[in-house]
């Protein structure tokens, strides 16, 4: 599956494409097929993303993925810095990411 | 320490407003990012992982109490806390706001910091031995050179629009604390026979994917014709650079392409022209600057005893705590290299409180260390244990300068868009293999550095061990080197073999490290070891 990616324009925050707006967590994520090029350059057009990318992920029980582990340190956070990632309190998400 | 005057405050408060400006236009979608880019970085903003990174400027590595002060209230205000000393004597903070980038160079202005030349094709911040003006090996402090150059490049529009970044760094030591020759230009003040102080010009030095070591093009250039000389190399590079290959851009490659022979004779033709423009500074300009870098008024009588009664303080003055110049005097270094820490990083609250003790103890000055390391330069060896304490009740008190321990890691996979792989959880993995204090010394100076990319900004290449991390087929994996080093006897590290991965290399690690000790003479450090018997002992106990 494709996901969309990319930074909040104001605040560099990570953001995913859900399908119809933005979301800080790649579980949000919906595989955005062939429209991935055009969906980013309207949503860039509107400042509402920087540096758009369309990215391979895989379909979990826990939702989508990554496939590569650059993105799944962007969708989480540093994996050296647990109390800085999207999910401080799980002990166990650094394994999502390695 | 050099201080603004009035045209430097203006136009730094100047370039605040400007990228104010640029930065409302690049929200209100007036530009868009392709337009954008180049401005934000040239004040140091760059788009990473999490969030945009702003990069500081820490001219030469020096810093005042205000400053640091300035740098944690930054960290508190607009980041989560912390920031991360680079490789080049800079402060970067990964999780900035954009709309408050105008707010922090604002703030960052009143305490004469900024992020300019902290990216981009420009002359980028200028290092320097983080013991100048403090140490005794040294025949004069380097720093007004390097604020002198700082001056005439900035903004310079001959070097605005450069090929590729250009890097200088100056010592006026023998021994070599800044890796001069592993800059584009570095610089090191000698005095000749009649007195007269000049530079040994190293020339075309560098990281990357293509490592080379600056080779001596002058030995011997008068110190009022700095200018001359380094733009005469600025103006050949400039001539030639390979505009149309991102790989080929660095002088290096120039220097490289052409010869060192062929690229001093066109520098030195250059150089006979532009010598007869007048295009130095004035001598009365340089004295204005090296004003600021007079010594502080140290107090004379003082005691060079230091009472040892504390086996804890002990281990760390003689660990940390190197000669000053001034009798009564030491320079202290902090570790900044916790065991299973992040190598660089500090919290708000520490650089409060080593501001604090750059105030009351240091003449307010202190130093940023290219080692990720910061330096107290002038502390009295009174008041070394008040110190101590100080920096122990603040998680600062750990004795690895120069050991296996105190590794240089760039910020890797964790934060860095560039990356391959993590650096900073092998530096640390590392670590907590050597943690023990007794083997740790027993292994004497030992330089490990990591990169997480072929950018090298973890110094791999000038390791006495080295180790980068590349993406093998979307799997990290970690090449091993050995032998380079970034001191005065500069050389490149060697690749040893096949990679590992994570766990893997730290293991390697350790079986160089063990056949190093088998292996070596009395006084040997590792690096002298391997100098001596060549790779394939170490490639046998890590392959065989």
């Amino acid at each position: 599956m494709k996901l969309l990616t990319g930074n909040n324009l104001r605040t560099g925050a990570v953001i995913w494409w859900t399908g119809r707006d933005w979301s800080l967590h790649v579980e949000d994520a919906v595989d955005v097929g062939e429209h991935g090029e055009a969906i980013a350059q309207a949503e860039e057009g509107a400042r509402r993303v920087n540096g758009p990318a369309l990215i391979d992920a895989e379909m979990t029980p826990n939702g989508p993925r990554p496939l590569h582990i650059k993105d799944r340190i962007r969708a989480l956070g540093p994996t050296v810095r647990p109390d800085l990632t999207l999910k401080p309190a799980d002990p166990n998400a650094g394994s999502w990411v390695i | 320490m050099y201080r603004y005057d009035h045209y430097d405050q203006a136009i730094v408060d100047a370039r605040v407003e400007e990228f104010r400006d640029q930065v409302r236009r690049r929200i209100a979608g007036e530009m868009t990012e392709d337009q954008f880019k180049p401005l934000r970085l040239k004040n140091g903003l760059y788009l990473q992982l999490h969030a945009y990174m702003l990069r500081i400027a820490i001219p030469y590595g020096t810093l005042s109490s205000a400053q640091l002060r300035m740098l944690a209230h930054v960290a508190r205000t607009y980041d989560r806390g912390y920031g991360h000393f680079t490789t080049r004597q800079n402060i970067q903070y990964h999780w900035i706001k954009l709309e408050q980038v105008p707010d922090i160079l604002a703030d960052l202005a009143t305490v004469q910091l900024h992020g300019i030349q902290t990216s981009g094709e420009s002359i980028r911040n200028i290092s320097a031995d983080q013991y100048a003006g403090a140490t005794a090996d040294e025949i004069a402090d380097p720093r007004p050179w390097a604020e002198l150059l700082r001056q005439v490049t900035t903004f310079h529009p001959e070097f605005s629009y450069l090929p590729r970044k250009f890097k200088f760094a100056l010592t006026a030591a023998p021994g070599d604390r800044a890796a001069i020759r592993w800059h584009d230009v570095g610089l090191r003040l000698v005095r000749n026979d009649a007195g007269e102080d000049g530079f040994e010009v190293y020339a075309g030095g560098g990281m990357g994917r293509t490592p080379f070591v600056a080779a001596l093009v002058r030995p011997f250039c008068p110190a009022d014709r700095l200018f001359s000389y380094v733009q005469a190399i600025l103006r050949v590079w400039n001539r030639h650079a390979r505009r149309d290959n991102i790989h080929k851009q660095r002088m290096k490659i120039l220097v490289h392409e052409l010869g060192v022979e062929e690229f001093t004779r066109q520098v030195e033709e250059e150089y006979a022209h532009i010598a007869t423009l007048g295009t130095d500074p004035p001598r009365a300009e340089f004295d204005r600057i090296a004003a600021f870098f007079a010594p502080p008024p140290f107090e004379t009588g003082l005691s060079d005893e230091i009472d040892r009664s504390d086996p804890d303080f002990t281990l760390w003055v003689d660990r940390q705590v190197a000669p000053h110049k001034a009798s009564g005097y030491a320079i202290a270094n902090i570790s900044l290299k916790p065991i299973g820490g992040i190598g660089g990083d500090m919290s708000a609250e520490q650089m409060e409180t080593v501001a604090d003790l750059a105030e009351r103890y240091s003449f307010d000055e202190l130093r940023v260390t290219h080692a990720q390391n910061l330096v107290l330069p002038h502390v009295r060896k009174g008041d070394l244990y008040a110190i101590w304490q100080a920096l122990d009740a603040a998680g600062l008190a750990d004795v690895n300068l120069d050991l296996v321990t105190d590794i240089i890691a760039c910020p890797g996979l964790d934060y860095c868009s560039l990356a391959n792989a993590r650096s900073i959880p092998v530096a640390q993995k590392i670590a907590q293999r050597f943690a023990d204090l007794d083997r740790q010394q027993d292994l004497g100076e030992l330089k490990i550095k990591i990169s997480g990319c072929i950018n090298a900004c973890g110094h791999h290449h000038a390791g006495h061990i080295g180790i980068l991390g590349v993406d093998r087929k979307g799997v990290e994996n970690y090449q091993l080197l050995l032998g380079g080093s970034g001191a005065e006897d500069t050389t490149t590290a060697k690749i040893t073999g096949p990679g590992f991965d994570e766990d893997g290399v730290v293991d390697a690690v350790e079986k160089a490290i063990e056949t190093y000790r088998a292996l070596r003479d009395p006084g040997e450090r590792f690096l002298d070891t391997y100098r001596r018997v060549g790779m394939e002992p170490f490639k046998e106990a890590i392959y065989g």
